[in-house]
């Protein structure tokens, strides 16, 4: 019998999360990502965990906070209206260097938006989304096998650098539905002796705050933390590359939009143009190494994005400006198809030749 | 296959009814004139019988449907001409339910006419590779929860284990004894086994009943 299960994008995400150990649950429902908390619904309960629907997002993120300050593996789910909300939460649990695991399965925005598809929370993402310097590392899946192995590389590195780590969804991988294998491997979680589980009289309190009314000392904090963010930017930099090696022309995309780019990729390829594809999974750290390398032999590049240009400012940092960077893209819940992004790839070439 | 003049299609979310509610359509279109699906989902917005709407008007086939499916109005709502099911006896339809209890809900709202009539069939579409249904006893508990809530017995058991385009036929031959203790546990018959039309030439001689499907959802 195959090893196989069939889940949608929002059910691996889940079920990864309570085989890395996670046994909180608060959230609060919104298309496209309710299966997530419906999952958590039905098997929690089975398994001594917690789920929780909160009365509202900002609730669940400040649970979120609590079952984090005292160590455990917790975390929430929604899609971008609701992940604004729980933006000053993101923004205490920084403050509190506290381990957590939001996901965002995004759909078409501003405001209400649609529940259609999107990329256009990169931004929120990557810079922030709550007030501060501070940054989360953002985990963009690109298969619903992903969604899980990404699930459970969040929480790790969520405990190993004490701070949030967010999946970085959207309405496709979230409901997309694929073969995954949940052989999945779990490193055993860190000690966390800061966390507020009491003292027993044998220790000092731990005290989990964001609070800093000395300037020095929040200065140092600050610094502590930018530290700490250049080891992740050196050492948790994830990324795929495909025919980029002696690509003209490289796209950048992430999620569903680097599927997309893949499948047009090679038909450049079977027209003769060289095409390669470089895929961000984490968008925050931002893989700036590859681009750079790159920019030394394409011609150009083609940010591919659910959006209206986002990512792109990223790749035309990270290459430096040293070859122009063009944007193919759909927003308000649109795919591009890879006909438009063949059609990119011809335009940007001058030509099928 | 025979088909009553209802046939309707419940099951576990994402066991697969969507997929073979289209493909039934389709096989009774080629036995009776006036054939309808009915999209009675309140709990899903994507993924909808609605998006074989083009197909459906080049064979004929009505489709019964809200007019917020597969749209941005993420309302659980039930179609304008939803009484024709029952109203209208000329029609056979196949009856798309959403998943779970919480889609069989829907269906609740026309069982004293479907009773009454009494010429349906409900079938309890089953995929052991979903991740909530991996046993027989597993999927008795979820149709225990769709009988209550829609308040109708099944009649049947479809056999629709698959992991999308990955399934081998060792993989759908290795499901047949979970159908079988599912029947065997609920005291009803296995109607048939459903296999994408690329595995039905090396599975038709080994599984019987098998009926063949047309996958509807697209590749990205």
């Amino acid at each position: 019998m195959s090893d196989k299960i069939l889940m949608k994008g929002n059910e691996a995400i889940a079920e990864a999360a309570i085989i890395a150990g996670c046994r909180h649950y608060f959230g609060y429902p919104i298309t496209p990502q309710t299966e997530i908390a419906a999952y958590m619904a039905k098997k929690m309960p089975k398994i001594g965990g917690t789920f929780l629907q909160a009365e509202s997002e900002i609730a669940a993120i400040n649970m979120v906070y609590g079952v984090a300050s005292a160590g455990k593996r917790v975390m929430t789910s929604s899609s971008s209206p609701g992940v604004s909300l729980k933006g000053e939460g993101l923004s205490y649990l920084a403050g509190s260097d506290l381990p957590s695991l939001i996901v965002n399965v995004q759909r078409g925005g501003p405001g209400l938006g649609g529940i259609q598809p999107s990329q256009s929370d990169y931004f929120q993402s990557t810079r922030g989304g709550g007030h501060g310097d501070y940054h989360m590392i953002v985990l963009a899946p690109a298969s619903v096998q992903e969604m899980a192995e990404l699930t459970v590389k969040g929480f790790e590195l969520a405990d190993t650098y004490r701070m949030t780590s967010m999946i970085l969804a959207d309405g496709t991988m979230g409901q997309m539905m694929e073969p995954v294998n949940l052989n999945l491997e779990v490193k055993p979680a860190p000690e966390k002796p800061w966390a507020t589980t009491g003292t027993k009289m044998a220790r000092e309190h731990n005290i989990v705050n964001s609070l800093s009314l000395v300037p020095e000392e929040l200065e140092e904090l600050n610094f502590k933390r930018y530290d700490r963010y250049k080891v992740i930017e050196e050492n948790e930099t994830m990324f795929e590359e495909y025919k980029v090696e002696d690509a003209d022309i490289v796209l950048a995309a992430f999620g569903i939009a680097a599927r997309v780019s893949k499948n047009a990729v090679d038909e450049a390829r079977k027209m003769g143009i060289k095409a390669g594809l470089i895929r961000p999974i984490t968008l925050w750290p931002f893989p700036k190494a590859p681009f750079k390398a790159a920019a030394e032999h394409a011609k150009a590049f083609i940010s591919v994005e659910l959006n209206m240009g986002q990512m792109i400012e990223d790749v035309i940092l990270a290459t430096e400006s040293k070859r122009p960077v063009t944007l193919c893209n759909r927003a308000g819940g649109m795919i591009p198809d890879p006909k438009q992004v063949l059609n990119s790839i011809i335009e940007i070439n001058g030509g099928a030749k | 296959m025979h088909y009553k003049r209802l046939t309707i299609l419940c099951g576990h979310y994402g066991s697969g009814k969507t997929n073979i509610a289209v493909n039934m359509a389709y096989d009774l279109r080629s036995q009776r004139d006036t054939v309808a699906v009915a999209d009675l989902d309140i709990v899903n917005p994507y993924f909808r019988t609605k998006d074989s709407q083009k197909d459906f008007e080049e064979r004929g086939i009505r489709l019964i449907c809200s007019d917020f499916a597969s749209s941005n109005v993420d309302l659980p709502s039930m179609p304008a001409d939803l009484y024709s099911i029952t109203d209208d006896r000329s029609l056979s339809v196949i009856l798309d339910i959403g998943g779970d209890d919480r889609g069989a809900y829907a269906l609740g709202r026309l069982r004293d006419a479907i009773l009454t009539e009494n010429d349906y069939d409900m079938y309890m579409v089953v995929n052991k590779y979903r991740p909530l249904t991996p046993d027989a006893e597993s999927t008795i508990e979820v149709m225990g929860e769709i009988e209550a809530a829609c308040g109708i017995l099944f009649t049947g058991i479809i056999n629709n284990s698959n992991i999308a385009r990955e399934t081998t036929a060792e993989d759908v031959l290795d499901t047949v004894g979970y159908a079988n203790e599912v029947a065997k546990l609920s005291g009803l018959p296995v109607v048939c086994t459903t296999v994408e039309d690329r595995l039905y030439d090396e599975l038709k001689d080994q599984i019987s009943p098998i009926f063949s499907l047309q996958l509807q959802a697209k590749l990205i």
